[in-house]
C-alpha cells in the first residue's frame, strides 16, 4: 500500500530496539502470559528521508514493536498506542490485529500502550507519540496487520512443531489451529511455545480480498462492556491509598495574577491540607473534592490586574474587521486575482465569522500526580505522551523517562487533551509540588474551570471576494482569513507555520476543491493574551463554513442548483464527486418538500477523507428552526470497521451542529462570560436530527473518521436555511432573524 | 454519622449532610460509575436511583438520600437492590451493547439509569417522548440518534 515508505522512515533508531525486544519476550515469559511478541518490522527503503524531526533512514533500518500479547487463557491483548476518547480506536485498531491472526473477535481485549515513543510513536507525527488529526487508524494500519501477520506465524510455526507437520499445511480460522490430519489446539494453548520462537523479520499480510473481520459490521466495540456498567476508568475515577483532591481558583481575566489570598477561613476546614499560589493560580488541596469545593467558597484573592486583558469579542471583531482590510501573509495563489475580478461579470463580496468555542468534553480536564521510587507517575486521558512528558519533566527536573504515564480513557476530548502547552499537566504538577509531601494529588477542574479557563477554537473572521463570469463560472476567488494562530509557540511551529502562514489556519480553504482559474488566500494571525487550541477538525471548523457557504451563494448568483454546481466545478476531485452524488442521491436533492422545509448541502475534506451532508430543515414563523434530517456520505477509503465510522458520522455531526446551533464562548473585558451548560448550551437528544450514513465502496489506505463529519454540518444547515428563507446567515451560531 | 443504602448495601459514613450524593458515592462508598459533569443538574452525568426515582446526585445532599434506596449504575447492571427495575435496566444494558451506543462513554451510565426510569414508567414511548425524558441527559459525543434506536430497542425486548 502507499502508505508503506511513509511509516517505515518514521521508525525510531535501532539502537533501542534489541534491549525493547528481549525485555518484553522475557517479561512475557515470566509472567506466564504466553506470547508476547516484539515485532521488528521490515527494511526502510533508503529513499525515504522525508520526514521531519525522524532519524535519516540509514540508521532507522529496524524498529521494536509491541502490540500483541497472547495469553494462556486464549486471549489476545492488542496494546493501543492512541488515546480511546471516543472515537473507537479500541475498537478500530484491535481490527487490524485480529484479521492478520486469524482470531476471533470475542477473545480480543484492547489495553492502552505506556508512554514510550521509541515503540509507540505515532507513524504521522515522526518520533512523537501522540493521538490526533484523525491519524489513529491510518498511521497503525500496516503496522498493526504486520504485528497480527507476525504473531500468526509464530503460532503456526509452532503448532507445526508440535505436530512434526509443515507449516505450510498448518490452517488457522476463529482462533483455531488446526491441521487436516486431526490436530486442532486453541490460541493459549501454543502461546508459551511460540514465545519461544525467533521472531520473524518478515511476514506476509493478507490480500484484501481475502479480509474476513475488516470491512464487516457486527464487530462490536471492546470498550462496550465497562462503559455500561460503570467500571471504565476515567481519570476522574482514579483511586489510591493517601489520595488528595486538588481544585484551582484560576485569574477572572486572562493575564491577571495573584495579588493576595486571604484564606483565614479556609484553611480552618477540617481536610484542607494545603492553600498555595502556583503559576496558574491558587491550589487548594483537601481530602476530598467536597471538602475542596469548600474552602474554595469561601477563598477570597486580590488579583492584579496590571497586565489583565481588556477587550472582548466585540472590540476583537472590530480589531479583526480592521486588519481584514489590509493584505496578509501569502498561503496561497494562482493566476492574476485583481485583474480576474476587474474583469468578473459579477463580483460577490462576503464576510464570515466564527466565535470562540471550549472543547465542554464530559469529563471535565483533571489528571492525577503520584510519586513513585523512580519518578513520577501520571495517571490522564493522556492525548500527547511526548510532549506531556517532556513539559512535566522539566517541572519535576527529572529524566523524560521518570514520568510515567498511564493511559486512560478520556471522557472525550476534541483535541483538548492534546494541549500544546500541557497547560492542565504543569497544573497538576504544581499542585503536587505546593503539597510539599510524598502524597498523590488528583487536580479536578470544575465544569466552571474547564469552561473558563482557556484553549479554545479561535474566533475567525473571513472575508471572500468571488467573480463569475457571465455563465456563472467562477473567475476569481480572494479569501482573507485574520484569527489567532493555534500552532504559534508551540513545538509544531517548524513543521506547522511556513513563510509566516500557519497551516492549520488555513488548511480547508488553501486546497479549495474548486476549480477557480485566479485565486489567493492570505491570512492574518494577530496575537491575543486568549490561549486557543484545536478544536475537532482544527482549521477546517472555520474554512468549511466560509468556502461551502460562499460557493453556495455563488450557485445562487450563477442561478444554478447548488449540488450541480459543485460538480460541475470538481471534476478532478473524484471523491469529493463521489460523497456528493451519493448524498444527493440518497436525500432526494431536487425532489420538492413542503412549505417551510428546505435543504442544503456541502461537502468537505478534512484529514484525507471526504464527507458530503445534505441537512433538511423546517423553518417556523419567528425565526424558529429545526434540523430533521442529515444524510451523510463518507468516503475514507477502505472502511476498516463500518460501524465505528458511521458512528463518528452521526457523533462527529452532531458535535458540528451544537456549535453550528448553540456554541459561543463570549469575552467581555478579559473574562469568559460562559461558566457551565446552562449558557454554553450544547446539543441536546431533542433537537438531534435523524441521521443516515452511507460509506462510498473504496480499497484505497484508510483514512481517519473522528473529525471529518464535523465541519460539514453548519454550511449544510446555513444554506438550508438560505433556500427556505433567503437569510444568509455568515456567523456561527446560526440565528435567523423573525 | 448517616446511613446510606447504596445497591442494597448499608454504609455508615461520618460526612458533612450538605455533601452531594454524588461525591458521598465516588469518593466515600468508592462507586465511580456515577460520574461529575457539571454539578448543577444540567447534564445529568450523576444520574442515580433514590427509592425508584431517578436524581441528580450532584444537587441532592447527601442528608436526603440517608435511609433511602440508592441505586447507581453499579447496581442496576448487577441487580442489586434494583427490584423490579432489574429487568428494564437489562434489557437497556443489552440493548446499549447490540447497537454499540457508548462513545467516550463518559455520560452514559447517566443515560442508561435515565432510560431505564423512562421505559419502567412509559413501556412504549414515542420518539417525541423519549427526547423529552431523555433532553435532561447530554452527551458531548452526540450519541443521540442511537440512544433512541437502543430505547426502542429495549421496549421491543420487554414486551
Ligand atoms: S453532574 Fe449532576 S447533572 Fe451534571
Ligand atoms: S458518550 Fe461521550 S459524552 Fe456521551
Amino acid at each position: 500500500m502507499k502508505t508503506t515508505n511513509h511509516q517505515m522512515a518514521t521508525i525510531a533508531p535501532d539502537t533501542i530496539e534489541n534491549a525493547g525486544r528481549r525485555t518484553f519476550l522475557e517479561a512475557g515469559i515470566a509472567a506466564g502470559a504466553g506470547l508476547l511478541l516484539g515485532l521488528r518490522i521490515g527494511p526502510v527503503p533508503a529513499a525515504d528521508t522525508g520526514h521531519a524531526g525522524t532519524a535519516p533512514a540509514a540508521a532507522a533500518t529496524f524498529a521494536p514493536n509491541a502490540f500483541v500479547r497472547i495469553g494462556t487463557d486464549d486471549t489476545v491483548t492488542v496494546i493501543v498506542k492512541h488515546l480511546e476518547m471516543g472515537q473507537g480506536t479500541f475498537t478500530g485498531l484491535p481490527t487490524l490485529v485480529a484479521e492478520e491472526l486469524d482470531a476471533a473477535w470475542d477473545q480480543i481485549r484492547a489495553e492502552g500502550a505506556p508512554a514510550d515513543a521509541t515503540r509507540y510513536n505515532n507513524l504521522l507525527w515522526g518520533s512523537a507519540q501522540g493521538t490526533g488529526g484523525s491519524t489513529a487508524l491510518a498511521n497503525s494500519f500496516e503496522q498493526l496487520r504486520k504485528a497480527g501477520a507476525a504473531a500468526r506465524q509464530m503460532l503456526v510455526a509452532a503448532a507445526a512443531q508440535r505436530w512434526q507437520v509443515p507449516a505450510a499445511e498448518v490452517q488457522v480460522k476463529d482462533g483455531v489451529i488446526s491441521h487436516h490430519a486431526g490436530h486442532s489446539a486453541r490460541f493459549g494453548e501454543l502461546a508459551e511455545a511460540a514465545a519461544r520462537l525467533t521472531v520473524p523479520t518478515e511476514v506476509r499480510l493478507k490480500d484484501p480480498a481475502q479480509f474476513k473481520l475488516i470491512g464487516q459490521p457486527g464487530l462490536h466495540r471492546t470498550d462496550g462492556p465497562s462503559k455500561t456498567d460503570g467500571s471504565a476508568l476515567f481519570t476522574q475515577d482514579v483511586r489510591l491509598p493517601g489520595l488528595l483532591t486538588a481544585l484551582v481558583v484560576h485569574p477572572p481575566r486572562f493575564g491577571a495574577r495573584v495579588k493576595r489570598i486571604h484564606d483565614t477561613e479556609a484553611r480552618a476546614i477540617p481536610g484542607v491540607e494545603r492553600i498555595a499560589e502556583i503559576p496558574s493560580g491558587v491550589a487548594i488541596i483537601a481530602r476530598d473534592f467536597w471538602t475542596a469545593r469548600r474552602a474554595q467558597d469561601t477563598l477570597r484573592v486580590d488579583w492584579d490586574e496590571t497586565d489583565a486583558m481588556t477587550e472582548g469579542t466585540a472590540e476583537i471583531l472590530a480589531r479583526y474587521r480592521e486588519l481584514a482590510k489590509s493584505p496578509g501573509a501569502i498561503a496561497r495563489q494562482d493566476g492574476d486575482v485583481d485583474a480576474a475580478l476587474a474583469g468578473a461579470a459579477q463580483v460577490i463580496e462576503a464576510e464570515y465569522s466564527v466565535p470562540y468555542l471550549a472543547h465542554a468534553a464530559m469529563e471535565p480536564m483533571n489528571c492525577v500526580i503520584e510519586p513513585t521510587d523512580h519518578g513520577i507517575r501520571v495517571w490522564n486521558g493522556e492525548q500527547f505522551q511526548t510532549g506531556d512528558q517532556a513539559a512535566l519533566a522539566k517541572v519535576f527536573e527529572l529524566a523524560p523517562e521518570q514520568i510515567e504515564i498511564r493511559m486512560l480513557f478520556a471522557g472525550g476530548s476534541f483535541g483538548r487533551r492534546a494541549n500544546p502547552a500541557s497547560d492542565y499537566l504543569i497544573e497538576a504538577a504544581h499542585c503536587y509540588l505546593a503539597l510539599r509531601a510524598r502524597l498523590p494529588v488528583k487536580l479536578q477542574w470544575t465544569r466552571e474551570d474547564d469552561m473558563r479557563a482557556g484553549w479554545y477554537r479561535p474566533l475567525y473572521l473571513h472575508r471572500i471576494r468571488a467573480g463569475i463570469d457571465s455563465k456563472g463560472r467562477p473567475v476569481a476567488w480572494d479569501q482573507r482569513i485574520v484569527g489567532q494562530s493555534i500552532i504559534a509557540g508551540s513545538a509544531f511551529e517548524p513543521m506547522l507555520i511556513t513563510d509566516g502562514v500557519d497551516q492549520t489556519s488555513v488548511e480547508g480553504a488553501a486546497n479549495l476543491p474548486y476549480a477557480v482559474p485566479h485565486f489567493r488566500l492570505d491570512l492574518h494571525s494577530p496575537q491575543l493574551p486568549v490561549p486557543v487550541q484545536w478544536w475537532r477538525s482544527v482549521g477546517s471548523t472555520h474554512t468549511a463554513f466560509a468556502g461551502e457557504c460562499m460557493i453556495d451563494e455563488l450557485a445562487v448568483a450563477a442561478g444554478q442548483d447548488p449540488v450541480a454546481y459543485r460538480l460541475r466545478l470538481l471534476k478532478n476531485h473524484p471523491r469529493h464527486l463521489g460523497v456528493l452524488k451519493l448524498a444527493a442521491e440518497k436525500a432526494g436533492w431536487g425532489q420538492s418538500l413542503p412549505k417551510g422545509r428546505g435543504r442544503g448541502v456541502a461537502v468537505h475534506e478534512s484529514f484525507g477523507t471526504t464527507v458530503a451532508q445534505v441537512a433538511e430543515v423546517t423553518v417556523r414563523k419567528g425565526g424558529q428552526f429545526r434540523v430533521d434530517r442529515v444524510v451523510i456520505a463518507v468516503d475514507c477509503g477502505l472502511a476498516v470497521n463500518p460501524d465505528v465510522i458511521r458512528a463518528q458520522m452521526e457523533g462527529g455531526m452532531g458535535f458540528g451542529l451544537s456549535a453550528a446551533l448553540l456554541g459561543e464562548i463570549r469575552i467581555e473585558q478579559g473574562s469568559v462570560i460562559q461558566s457551565n451548560f446552562h449558557d454554553y448550551q450544547i446539543l441536546r437528544i431533542d433537537r438531534m436530527p435523524e441521521v443516515e450514513v452511507h460509506i462510498v465502496p473504496s480499497a484505497q489506505p484508510p483514512t481517519g473518521v473522528g473529525e471529518p463529519a464535523t465541519p460539514v454540518i453548519a454550511p449544510a444547515v446555513a444554506n438550508a436555511l438560505f433556500a427556505v428563507t433567503g437569510q444568509r446567515l455568515r456567523s456561527l451560531p446560526l440565528r435567523l432573524s423573525p | 454519622m448517616l446511613t446510606l443504602r447504596i445497591n442494597g448495601t448499608e454504609h455508615q459514613l461520618d460526612l458533612d449532610p450538605a455533601m452531594p450524593l454524588l461525591w458521598a458515592i465516588r469518593e466515600h462508598v468508592g462507586l465511580t460509575g456515577t460520574k461529575y459533569g457539571c454539578g448543577m443538574a444540567q447534564c445529568g452525568a450523576c444520574t442515580v436511583f433514590l427509592n425508584g426515582a431517578p436524581v441528580r446526585s450532584c444537587s441532592t445532599p447527601v442528608s436526603v438520600a440517608a435511609g433511602g434506596e440508592v441505586v447507581t449504575i453499579e447496581g442496576l447492571v448487577k441487580g442489586l437492590g434494583v427490584g423490579a427495575l432489574g429487568k428494564v435496566g437489562q434489557a437497556v444494558r443489552t440493548a446499549w451493547l447490540e447497537l454499540d451506543v457508548v462513545q467516550c462513554g463518559f455520560c452514559q451510565s447517566g443515560q442508561i439509569l435515565a432510560a431505564t426510569a423512562l421505559l419502567a414508567e412509559n413501556p412504549d414511548p414515542t420518539n417525541a417522548q423519549i427526547d423529552a425524558a431523555m433532553s435532561g441527559n447530554l452527551c458531548r459525543c452526540a450519541t443521540y440518534a442511537r440512544i433512541r434506536d437502543a430505547i426502542r430497542r429495549a421496549a421491543d425486548a420487554l414486551v
